[in-house]
Protein backbone atom coordinates (compact mmCIF):
# COMPACT_ATOMS: atom_id res chain seq x y z
CA UNK A 1 0.00 0.00 0.00
CA UNK A 2 2.85 2.59 0.76
CA UNK A 3 4.71 2.11 -2.56
CA UNK A 4 5.40 5.11 -3.81
CA UNK A 5 3.51 6.32 -7.21
CA UNK A 6 5.38 5.94 -10.26
CA UNK A 7 2.72 8.39 -12.40
CA UNK A 8 0.85 11.47 -12.08
CA UNK A 9 -2.97 11.60 -13.00
CA UNK A 10 -3.66 13.81 -14.61
CA UNK A 11 -6.47 15.37 -17.53
CA UNK A 12 -5.93 16.15 -21.25
CA UNK A 13 -6.89 15.07 -24.54
CA UNK A 14 -3.87 16.07 -26.38
CA UNK A 15 -2.07 12.29 -27.32
CA UNK A 16 0.55 14.16 -28.73
CA UNK A 17 1.28 15.79 -25.23
CA UNK A 18 0.04 13.30 -22.52
CA UNK A 19 0.73 9.53 -24.56
CA UNK A 20 0.15 7.83 -21.05
CA UNK A 21 -3.69 7.44 -20.34
CA UNK A 22 -5.12 5.88 -17.33
CA UNK A 23 -8.26 3.97 -17.68
CA UNK A 24 -10.86 4.18 -15.08
CA UNK A 25 -13.27 1.44 -14.66
CA UNK A 26 -16.98 3.38 -13.72
CA UNK A 27 -19.54 1.39 -11.75
CA UNK A 28 -21.54 0.03 -15.00
CA UNK A 29 -18.37 -0.56 -17.51
CA UNK A 30 -17.06 -4.51 -16.68
CA UNK A 31 -13.02 -4.47 -16.81
CA UNK A 32 -13.57 -8.44 -17.86
CA UNK A 33 -11.46 -8.98 -21.02
CA UNK A 34 -14.27 -10.05 -23.59
CA UNK A 35 -12.41 -10.93 -26.52
CA UNK A 36 -10.37 -13.80 -26.00
CA UNK A 37 -7.21 -14.80 -28.45
CA UNK A 38 -7.48 -17.43 -30.74
CA UNK A 39 -6.23 -19.21 -33.51
CA UNK A 40 -6.09 -17.23 -36.79
CA UNK A 41 -4.83 -18.09 -40.27
CA UNK A 42 -3.50 -16.69 -43.47
CA UNK A 43 -6.59 -15.90 -45.70
CA UNK A 44 -3.91 -16.41 -48.61
CA UNK A 45 -3.27 -19.39 -48.75
CA UNK A 46 -5.27 -21.42 -46.11
CA UNK A 47 -9.16 -19.67 -46.96
CA UNK A 48 -8.48 -19.17 -50.91
CA UNK A 49 -7.42 -22.51 -50.86
CA UNK A 50 -10.66 -23.89 -49.16
CA UNK A 51 -12.97 -22.06 -51.06
CA UNK A 52 -11.03 -22.70 -54.47
CA UNK A 53 -11.28 -26.64 -53.57
CA UNK A 54 -15.22 -26.36 -52.60
CA UNK A 55 -15.74 -24.30 -55.84
CA UNK A 56 -14.23 -26.66 -58.11
CA UNK A 57 -16.13 -29.33 -56.68
CA UNK A 58 -18.88 -27.34 -57.35
CA UNK A 59 -17.99 -27.03 -61.09
CA UNK A 60 -17.20 -30.38 -62.04
CA UNK A 61 -20.65 -32.06 -60.24
CA UNK A 62 -22.43 -28.99 -62.17
CA UNK A 63 -19.97 -30.04 -65.52
CA UNK A 64 -21.09 -34.02 -64.99
CA UNK A 65 -24.74 -33.07 -64.77
CA UNK A 66 -25.14 -30.83 -67.58
CA UNK A 67 -23.25 -33.45 -69.68
CA UNK A 68 -25.94 -35.95 -68.78
CA UNK A 69 -28.97 -34.09 -68.49
CA UNK A 70 -30.52 -32.11 -71.60
CA UNK A 71 -31.65 -29.23 -69.85
CA UNK A 72 -35.86 -28.56 -71.33
CA UNK A 73 -36.81 -27.34 -74.46
CA UNK A 74 -40.00 -27.23 -75.78
CA UNK A 75 -42.38 -25.79 -79.03
CA UNK A 76 -41.61 -22.46 -80.34
CA UNK A 77 -43.43 -20.33 -77.87
CA UNK A 78 -46.94 -19.80 -79.28
CA UNK A 79 -49.62 -16.78 -77.35
CA UNK A 80 -52.54 -18.67 -78.82
CA UNK A 81 -51.63 -22.10 -77.43
CA UNK A 82 -51.77 -22.37 -73.11
CA UNK A 83 -50.34 -25.33 -71.87
CA UNK A 84 -52.00 -27.24 -69.28
CA UNK A 85 -51.10 -26.54 -66.45
CA UNK A 86 -48.65 -23.26 -67.38
CA UNK A 87 -46.26 -23.30 -64.25
CA UNK A 88 -43.96 -20.75 -63.41
CA UNK A 89 -40.14 -21.47 -62.70
CA UNK A 90 -39.94 -24.31 -59.26
CA UNK A 91 -39.01 -21.81 -56.92
CA UNK A 92 -42.16 -19.79 -57.95
CA UNK A 93 -44.23 -22.72 -57.70
CA UNK A 94 -45.09 -22.42 -53.97
CA UNK A 95 -46.79 -18.89 -54.93
CA UNK A 96 -48.18 -20.69 -57.52
CA UNK A 97 -49.93 -23.28 -55.01
CA UNK A 98 -51.02 -20.53 -53.03
CA UNK A 99 -52.45 -18.75 -55.67
CA UNK A 100 -54.64 -21.98 -56.34
CA UNK A 101 -56.29 -20.79 -52.94
CA UNK A 102 -56.32 -17.46 -52.30
CA UNK A 103 -56.98 -13.85 -54.58
CA UNK A 104 -53.72 -12.93 -56.58
CA UNK A 105 -53.44 -10.11 -54.29
CA UNK A 106 -52.90 -12.48 -51.13
CA UNK A 107 -50.95 -14.61 -52.55
CA UNK A 108 -49.36 -12.67 -55.23
CA UNK A 109 -48.40 -9.84 -53.61
CA UNK A 110 -49.23 -9.33 -49.97
CA UNK A 111 -47.74 -12.90 -48.98
CA UNK A 112 -44.43 -12.43 -50.58
CA UNK A 113 -43.98 -8.87 -50.04
CA UNK A 114 -44.60 -9.52 -46.00
CA UNK A 115 -42.04 -12.27 -46.55
CA UNK A 116 -39.61 -10.18 -47.47
CA UNK A 117 -40.12 -7.14 -44.72
CA UNK A 118 -40.10 -10.42 -42.20
CA UNK A 119 -36.55 -11.34 -43.57
CA UNK A 120 -35.22 -8.17 -43.45
CA UNK A 121 -36.27 -7.05 -40.05
CA UNK A 122 -35.23 -10.30 -38.57
CA UNK A 123 -31.41 -9.00 -37.14
CA UNK A 124 -33.31 -5.62 -35.80
CA UNK A 125 -35.41 -7.34 -33.04
CA UNK A 126 -34.03 -8.00 -29.88
CA UNK A 127 -36.06 -10.67 -29.10
CA UNK A 128 -34.42 -12.37 -32.18
CA UNK A 129 -30.73 -11.08 -30.88
CA UNK A 130 -31.26 -12.69 -27.74
CA UNK A 131 -32.85 -15.74 -28.59
CA UNK A 132 -33.86 -16.84 -25.38
CA UNK A 133 -36.15 -19.90 -25.64
CA UNK A 134 -39.67 -19.34 -26.24
CA UNK A 135 -40.97 -21.56 -23.13
CA UNK A 136 -38.37 -20.16 -20.60
CA UNK A 137 -40.55 -17.48 -19.11
CA UNK A 138 -44.27 -16.85 -18.25
CA UNK A 139 -45.12 -20.22 -19.64
CA UNK A 140 -49.02 -20.61 -18.76
CA UNK A 141 -49.43 -16.77 -20.30
CA UNK A 142 -47.49 -17.71 -23.65
CA UNK A 143 -49.25 -21.39 -23.93
CA UNK A 144 -52.56 -19.04 -24.14
CA UNK A 145 -51.62 -16.73 -26.32
CA UNK A 146 -49.56 -19.88 -29.07
CA UNK A 147 -52.98 -21.83 -28.88
CA UNK A 148 -55.17 -19.01 -29.39
CA UNK A 149 -53.33 -18.29 -32.74
CA UNK A 150 -52.67 -21.59 -33.84
CA UNK A 151 -56.44 -22.23 -33.63
CA UNK A 152 -57.19 -19.52 -35.12
CA UNK A 153 -54.60 -19.78 -38.14
CA UNK A 154 -55.83 -23.39 -38.82
CA UNK A 155 -59.37 -22.55 -38.88
CA UNK A 156 -58.41 -20.09 -41.53
CA UNK A 157 -56.54 -22.90 -43.24
CA UNK A 158 -59.25 -25.20 -43.12
CA UNK A 159 -61.72 -22.46 -44.05
CA UNK A 160 -60.18 -22.24 -47.54
CA UNK A 161 -59.35 -25.96 -47.82
CA UNK A 162 -55.37 -25.26 -47.82
CA UNK A 163 -54.61 -28.42 -46.50
CA UNK A 164 -51.43 -28.43 -47.66
CA UNK A 165 -50.74 -25.98 -45.81
CA UNK A 166 -52.28 -26.89 -42.72
CA UNK A 167 -50.39 -30.00 -42.75
CA UNK A 168 -47.05 -28.32 -41.83
CA UNK A 169 -48.54 -26.51 -39.73
CA UNK A 170 -49.96 -28.60 -36.91
CA UNK A 171 -46.42 -30.75 -37.50
CA UNK A 172 -44.88 -27.39 -36.01
CA UNK A 173 -47.19 -26.63 -33.76
CA UNK A 174 -47.04 -30.14 -31.78
CA UNK A 175 -43.50 -30.01 -31.84
CA UNK A 176 -43.58 -26.57 -30.31
CA UNK A 177 -45.91 -27.90 -27.46
CA UNK A 178 -43.85 -31.40 -27.00
CA UNK A 179 -41.14 -28.29 -26.14
CA UNK A 180 -43.53 -26.28 -23.81
CA UNK A 181 -43.89 -29.90 -21.92
CA UNK A 182 -39.92 -30.07 -21.51
CA UNK A 183 -37.56 -29.34 -18.86
CA UNK A 184 -34.29 -27.67 -19.16
CA UNK A 185 -33.47 -30.93 -17.35
CA UNK A 186 -35.45 -33.24 -19.71
CA UNK A 187 -33.60 -36.95 -19.84
CA UNK A 188 -33.33 -36.81 -23.75
CA UNK A 189 -30.92 -34.65 -25.52
CA UNK A 190 -33.79 -33.69 -28.13
CA UNK A 191 -36.12 -32.34 -25.41
CA UNK A 192 -33.62 -29.88 -24.24
CA UNK A 193 -32.28 -29.10 -27.55
CA UNK A 194 -36.40 -28.36 -27.87
CA UNK A 195 -37.12 -26.15 -24.77
CA UNK A 196 -33.29 -24.17 -25.91
CA UNK A 197 -35.10 -23.22 -29.12
CA UNK A 198 -36.50 -19.19 -29.63
CA UNK A 199 -39.72 -18.06 -31.49
CA UNK A 200 -37.49 -16.97 -34.40
CA UNK A 201 -36.55 -20.69 -34.36
CA UNK A 202 -40.17 -21.92 -34.48
CA UNK A 203 -41.15 -19.28 -36.85
CA UNK A 204 -38.27 -19.71 -39.44
CA UNK A 205 -38.70 -23.60 -39.32
CA UNK A 206 -42.26 -23.28 -40.00
CA UNK A 207 -41.86 -21.09 -42.88
CA UNK A 208 -39.13 -23.69 -44.55
CA UNK A 209 -41.26 -26.43 -43.95
CA UNK A 210 -44.44 -25.20 -46.03
CA UNK A 211 -41.87 -23.58 -48.72
CA UNK A 212 -40.32 -27.13 -48.87
CA UNK A 213 -44.05 -28.30 -49.16
CA UNK A 214 -45.77 -25.84 -51.46
CA UNK A 215 -42.79 -26.07 -54.25
CA UNK A 216 -42.68 -29.76 -53.99
CA UNK A 217 -46.77 -30.28 -54.16
CA UNK A 218 -46.51 -26.95 -56.76
CA UNK A 219 -44.07 -28.97 -58.65
CA UNK A 220 -44.48 -33.02 -58.70
CA UNK A 221 -47.99 -33.25 -57.32
CA UNK A 222 -49.93 -30.74 -60.08
CA UNK A 223 -51.27 -31.40 -63.55
CA UNK A 224 -53.91 -30.40 -65.65
CA UNK A 225 -56.43 -27.29 -64.51
CA UNK A 226 -54.06 -27.60 -60.87
CA UNK A 227 -55.42 -30.95 -60.17
CA UNK A 228 -54.07 -33.34 -57.44
CA UNK A 229 -51.94 -35.83 -59.61
CA UNK A 230 -49.07 -38.55 -58.23
CA UNK A 231 -46.21 -37.67 -60.59
CA UNK A 232 -45.41 -41.96 -60.76
CA UNK A 233 -48.77 -41.77 -62.35
CA UNK A 234 -48.22 -39.14 -64.92
CA UNK B 1 12.47 -31.81 -59.17
CA UNK B 2 10.36 -29.82 -56.89
CA UNK B 3 13.32 -28.13 -56.07
CA UNK B 4 13.90 -27.34 -59.97
CA UNK B 5 10.10 -25.98 -60.40
CA UNK B 6 10.52 -24.23 -56.50
CA UNK B 7 13.15 -22.33 -58.40
CA UNK B 8 11.92 -21.41 -61.60
CA UNK B 9 8.40 -20.21 -59.85
CA UNK B 10 10.82 -18.19 -57.38
CA UNK B 11 12.52 -16.83 -60.72
CA UNK B 12 8.88 -15.97 -62.29
CA UNK B 13 8.19 -13.84 -59.19
CA UNK B 14 11.37 -12.14 -58.98
CA UNK B 15 10.80 -11.09 -62.45
CA UNK B 16 10.71 -7.41 -62.86
CA UNK B 17 7.15 -7.78 -65.02
CA UNK B 18 5.80 -9.63 -62.60
CA UNK B 19 7.04 -7.17 -59.86
CA UNK B 20 5.29 -4.51 -62.28
CA UNK B 21 1.69 -6.30 -61.80
CA UNK B 22 1.86 -7.88 -58.57
CA UNK B 23 2.98 -5.61 -55.91
CA UNK B 24 3.27 -7.83 -53.20
CA UNK B 25 6.86 -9.50 -54.07
CA UNK B 26 8.05 -12.76 -53.34
CA UNK B 27 8.38 -14.34 -50.03
CA UNK B 28 6.54 -17.16 -47.51
CA UNK B 29 6.60 -14.72 -44.81
CA UNK B 30 3.33 -13.89 -43.48
CA UNK B 31 4.82 -10.04 -44.72
CA UNK B 32 4.16 -11.23 -48.06
CA UNK B 33 0.45 -13.37 -47.59
CA UNK B 34 -0.55 -10.09 -46.12
CA UNK B 35 0.51 -8.22 -48.77
CA UNK B 36 -0.94 -10.42 -51.35
CA UNK B 37 -4.28 -9.79 -50.51
CA UNK B 38 -4.05 -6.08 -48.99
CA UNK B 39 -2.72 -4.83 -52.18
CA UNK B 40 -4.86 -6.72 -54.62
CA UNK B 41 -7.97 -4.61 -55.34
CA UNK B 42 -10.34 -7.57 -55.50
CA UNK B 43 -8.81 -9.58 -52.41
CA UNK B 44 -8.66 -7.15 -50.40
CA UNK B 45 -12.47 -7.26 -49.88
CA UNK B 46 -11.54 -9.89 -47.93
CA UNK B 47 -9.44 -9.90 -44.46
CA UNK B 48 -6.18 -10.84 -44.30
CA UNK B 49 -6.34 -13.53 -41.44
CA UNK B 50 -9.36 -15.23 -40.57
CA UNK B 51 -10.20 -17.33 -37.52
CA UNK B 52 -9.31 -20.99 -37.83
CA UNK B 53 -12.72 -22.17 -36.17
CA UNK B 54 -14.64 -20.48 -39.17
CA UNK B 55 -12.88 -22.49 -41.83
CA UNK B 56 -14.29 -25.69 -40.23
CA UNK B 57 -16.73 -27.52 -42.56
CA UNK B 58 -19.76 -27.46 -40.17
CA UNK B 59 -19.33 -23.77 -39.74
CA UNK B 60 -20.49 -22.49 -43.06
CA UNK B 61 -21.34 -25.54 -45.36
CA UNK B 62 -19.09 -23.45 -47.53
CA UNK B 63 -22.75 -22.71 -49.20
CA UNK B 64 -21.55 -18.83 -49.49
CA UNK B 65 -18.52 -19.51 -51.86
CA UNK B 66 -20.43 -22.55 -53.45
CA UNK B 67 -23.06 -19.67 -54.11
CA UNK B 68 -20.21 -17.43 -55.57
CA UNK B 69 -19.03 -20.39 -57.75
CA UNK B 70 -22.18 -21.04 -59.46
CA UNK B 71 -22.48 -17.15 -59.82
CA UNK B 72 -18.82 -17.16 -61.72
CA UNK B 73 -19.80 -20.04 -63.96
CA UNK B 74 -23.28 -18.37 -64.68
CA UNK B 75 -20.77 -15.18 -65.35
CA UNK B 76 -18.37 -17.38 -68.00
CA UNK B 77 -21.18 -19.32 -69.18
CA UNK B 78 -23.84 -16.55 -69.91
CA UNK B 79 -21.81 -14.38 -71.71
CA UNK B 80 -20.43 -17.30 -74.28
CA UNK B 81 -23.83 -17.87 -74.66
CA UNK B 82 -24.30 -14.37 -76.02
CA UNK B 83 -22.42 -14.48 -78.68
CA UNK B 84 -25.44 -17.24 -80.59
CA UNK B 85 -28.15 -15.85 -79.11
CA UNK B 86 -30.41 -13.17 -80.54
CA UNK B 87 -33.07 -11.14 -77.95
CA UNK B 88 -35.77 -11.42 -81.38
CA UNK B 89 -39.21 -12.95 -81.81
CA UNK B 90 -38.54 -15.38 -83.46
CA UNK B 91 -34.42 -15.98 -83.96
CA UNK B 92 -34.27 -16.59 -80.20
CA UNK B 93 -35.54 -19.98 -80.47
CA UNK B 94 -34.13 -20.29 -83.41
CA UNK B 95 -30.85 -19.71 -81.74
CA UNK B 96 -31.83 -22.07 -79.17
CA UNK B 97 -31.81 -24.67 -81.93
CA UNK B 98 -28.69 -23.67 -83.44
CA UNK B 99 -26.81 -24.54 -80.06
CA UNK B 100 -28.37 -27.87 -79.94
CA UNK B 101 -27.48 -28.67 -83.59
CA UNK B 102 -24.87 -26.17 -84.93
CA UNK B 103 -22.75 -25.03 -82.06
CA UNK B 104 -19.55 -26.95 -81.21
CA UNK B 105 -20.69 -28.07 -77.09
CA UNK B 106 -23.72 -25.60 -77.33
CA UNK B 107 -26.02 -27.88 -75.91
CA UNK B 108 -23.09 -28.07 -73.26
CA UNK B 109 -22.78 -24.38 -72.62
CA UNK B 110 -26.45 -24.25 -72.58
CA UNK B 111 -27.16 -27.03 -70.10
CA UNK B 112 -24.21 -26.13 -67.66
CA UNK B 113 -25.96 -22.50 -67.42
CA UNK B 114 -29.80 -24.03 -66.95
CA UNK B 115 -28.22 -25.97 -64.14
CA UNK B 116 -25.98 -23.42 -62.31
CA UNK B 117 -29.02 -21.19 -62.48
CA UNK B 118 -31.09 -23.92 -60.47
CA UNK B 119 -28.23 -24.69 -58.41
CA UNK B 120 -27.21 -20.85 -57.39
CA UNK B 121 -31.07 -20.66 -56.50
CA UNK B 122 -31.30 -23.25 -54.05
CA UNK B 123 -27.46 -22.21 -52.87
CA UNK B 124 -29.18 -18.96 -52.10
CA UNK B 125 -31.84 -20.31 -50.07
CA UNK B 126 -29.75 -22.73 -48.57
CA UNK B 127 -27.06 -20.29 -47.50
CA UNK B 128 -29.71 -18.00 -46.02
CA UNK B 129 -31.11 -20.76 -43.63
CA UNK B 130 -28.02 -21.79 -42.46
CA UNK B 131 -26.92 -18.35 -41.52
CA UNK B 132 -30.08 -17.67 -39.63
CA UNK B 133 -30.13 -20.83 -37.52
CA UNK B 134 -26.45 -20.49 -36.57
CA UNK B 135 -27.43 -16.62 -35.33
CA UNK B 136 -24.94 -15.15 -37.43
CA UNK B 137 -27.37 -12.23 -38.27
CA UNK B 138 -26.76 -10.71 -34.93
CA UNK B 139 -24.63 -7.69 -33.78
CA UNK B 140 -23.00 -6.18 -36.18
CA UNK B 141 -23.71 -7.94 -38.63
CA UNK B 142 -27.42 -7.17 -39.41
CA UNK B 143 -26.86 -5.10 -42.88
CA UNK B 144 -25.10 -7.63 -44.10
CA UNK B 145 -28.16 -10.31 -43.58
CA UNK B 146 -30.25 -7.21 -44.99
CA UNK B 147 -27.85 -6.92 -48.63
CA UNK B 148 -27.58 -10.88 -48.66
CA UNK B 149 -31.86 -10.57 -48.70
CA UNK B 150 -31.58 -7.95 -51.46
CA UNK B 151 -28.94 -10.29 -52.98
CA UNK B 152 -31.58 -13.06 -52.76
CA UNK B 153 -34.47 -11.34 -54.86
CA UNK B 154 -31.86 -10.21 -57.60
CA UNK B 155 -31.09 -13.89 -57.54
CA UNK B 156 -34.83 -14.93 -58.14
CA UNK B 157 -35.10 -11.69 -60.99
CA UNK B 158 -31.88 -12.91 -62.53
CA UNK B 159 -33.36 -16.66 -63.08
CA UNK B 160 -36.89 -15.36 -63.79
CA UNK B 161 -35.57 -13.20 -66.64
CA UNK B 162 -33.24 -16.06 -68.43
CA UNK B 163 -36.09 -18.26 -67.63
CA UNK B 164 -38.20 -16.35 -70.75
CA UNK B 165 -35.31 -15.99 -73.30
CA UNK B 166 -35.13 -19.41 -74.90
CA UNK B 167 -38.46 -18.17 -75.95
CA UNK B 168 -40.20 -21.68 -75.86
CA UNK B 169 -43.50 -22.55 -74.57
CA UNK B 170 -41.80 -23.12 -71.35
CA UNK B 171 -40.63 -19.73 -71.10
CA UNK B 172 -43.44 -18.24 -72.40
CA UNK B 173 -46.35 -19.49 -69.93
CA UNK B 174 -43.99 -19.53 -67.30
CA UNK B 175 -43.28 -15.62 -67.96
CA UNK B 176 -47.08 -14.91 -68.70
CA UNK B 177 -48.18 -16.81 -65.02
CA UNK B 178 -45.85 -14.69 -63.45
CA UNK B 179 -46.60 -11.30 -64.99
CA UNK B 180 -50.23 -12.09 -63.93
CA UNK B 181 -48.86 -11.96 -60.62
CA UNK B 182 -47.81 -8.80 -60.94
CA UNK B 183 -50.74 -7.39 -61.99
CA UNK B 184 -52.94 -8.52 -59.29
CA UNK B 185 -50.86 -5.28 -57.57
CA UNK B 186 -53.68 -3.00 -56.45
CA UNK B 187 -53.73 0.26 -57.92
CA UNK B 188 -50.76 0.35 -60.30
CA UNK B 189 -50.63 -3.52 -60.82
CA UNK B 190 -51.60 -2.76 -64.49
CA UNK B 191 -48.86 -0.13 -64.68
CA UNK B 192 -45.92 -2.34 -63.27
CA UNK B 193 -47.30 -5.24 -65.99
CA UNK B 194 -46.84 -2.33 -68.68
CA UNK B 195 -43.73 -1.18 -67.66
CA UNK B 196 -42.26 -4.70 -66.91
CA UNK B 197 -43.39 -6.24 -70.54
CA UNK B 198 -43.28 -3.72 -72.77
CA UNK B 199 -46.52 -4.51 -73.92
CA UNK B 200 -49.89 -5.70 -72.21
CA UNK B 201 -48.50 -9.46 -73.25
CA UNK B 202 -45.56 -11.08 -73.42
CA UNK B 203 -43.99 -10.22 -76.82
CA UNK B 204 -40.88 -9.26 -78.99
CA UNK B 205 -40.40 -5.92 -76.37
CA UNK B 206 -41.07 -8.29 -73.26
CA UNK B 207 -38.27 -10.07 -74.90
CA UNK B 208 -35.97 -7.48 -75.19
CA UNK B 209 -36.54 -6.12 -71.91
CA UNK B 210 -35.88 -9.05 -70.06
CA UNK B 211 -32.61 -9.49 -72.56
CA UNK B 212 -31.13 -6.39 -71.06
CA UNK B 213 -32.13 -7.00 -67.59
CA UNK B 214 -30.81 -10.15 -67.74
CA UNK B 215 -27.93 -9.99 -69.59
CA UNK B 216 -26.35 -6.15 -68.33
CA UNK B 217 -28.78 -4.29 -65.12
CA UNK B 218 -28.98 -7.21 -63.15
CA UNK B 219 -26.04 -9.08 -62.86
CA UNK B 220 -24.10 -5.53 -62.47
CA UNK B 221 -26.59 -4.97 -59.61
CA UNK B 222 -25.55 -7.99 -58.01
CA UNK B 223 -21.97 -7.95 -58.16
CA UNK B 224 -21.99 -4.24 -56.91
CA UNK B 225 -24.46 -5.93 -53.78
CA UNK B 226 -22.01 -8.69 -53.87
CA UNK B 227 -18.68 -6.79 -53.56
CA UNK B 228 -20.53 -4.93 -50.67
CA UNK B 229 -21.56 -8.31 -49.11
CA UNK B 230 -17.87 -9.42 -49.30
CA UNK B 231 -16.47 -6.00 -47.88
CA UNK B 232 -18.88 -6.34 -44.88
CA UNK B 233 -17.55 -9.90 -43.69
CA UNK B 234 -14.35 -8.30 -43.17
CA UNK B 235 -15.44 -5.15 -41.65
CA UNK B 236 -18.27 -6.94 -39.39
CA UNK B 237 -15.17 -8.94 -37.75
CA UNK B 238 -15.33 -11.45 -40.27
CA UNK B 239 -16.95 -14.96 -40.45
CA UNK B 240 -19.56 -15.51 -37.54
CA UNK B 241 -17.86 -17.85 -34.93
CA UNK B 242 -20.85 -19.20 -33.49
CA UNK B 243 -19.68 -17.75 -29.87
CA UNK B 244 -21.72 -14.64 -29.97
CA UNK B 245 -19.76 -13.36 -26.18
CA UNK B 246 -16.09 -13.80 -27.53
CA UNK B 247 -17.23 -11.23 -30.86
CA UNK B 248 -15.11 -8.60 -31.45
CA UNK B 249 -18.22 -5.63 -32.00
CA UNK B 250 -15.81 -3.48 -33.96
CA UNK B 251 -13.26 -3.79 -36.73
Amino acid sequence: MNTPKDFVAGLDSDARKTPRRIAFITKRTSPQVRVKDEERVMTYPEVFFRAAVAIEVLAITLVVVALLWDAPLEGLADPMHTPNPAKAPWYFLGLQEMLHYFPPVVAGVLVPGLVVMALIVIPYFNINIEAEGIWVRDKAKRLRIFGVVVVVFCVFLAVFRVWVALVPTVIVAAFMYLAAQAEPQSSTGFRRWLVRKPLSFWIMTWFLFELVVLTAVGTFFRGPGWSWVLPWRA
Amino acid sequence: MANTLDQLIDQVRENRIWRSIFRGGTGDSNLHKSLLVQQNVFLHLFSIKARKRTLEFSATWYLGALTFGTFMILVITGVLLMLYYHPSVPQAYADMKDLQYVVSSGVFLRNLHRWSAHAMVFLVFAHMFKVFYRGAYRTPREFNWVIGVILLLLTLLLSYTGYLLPWDQLAYWAVTVGSNIASAVPLIGAKIRFLMLGGTAVNANALLRFYVLHCVILPLAAILFLAVHFWRIRKDGGIYAGDHSSEVSNQ
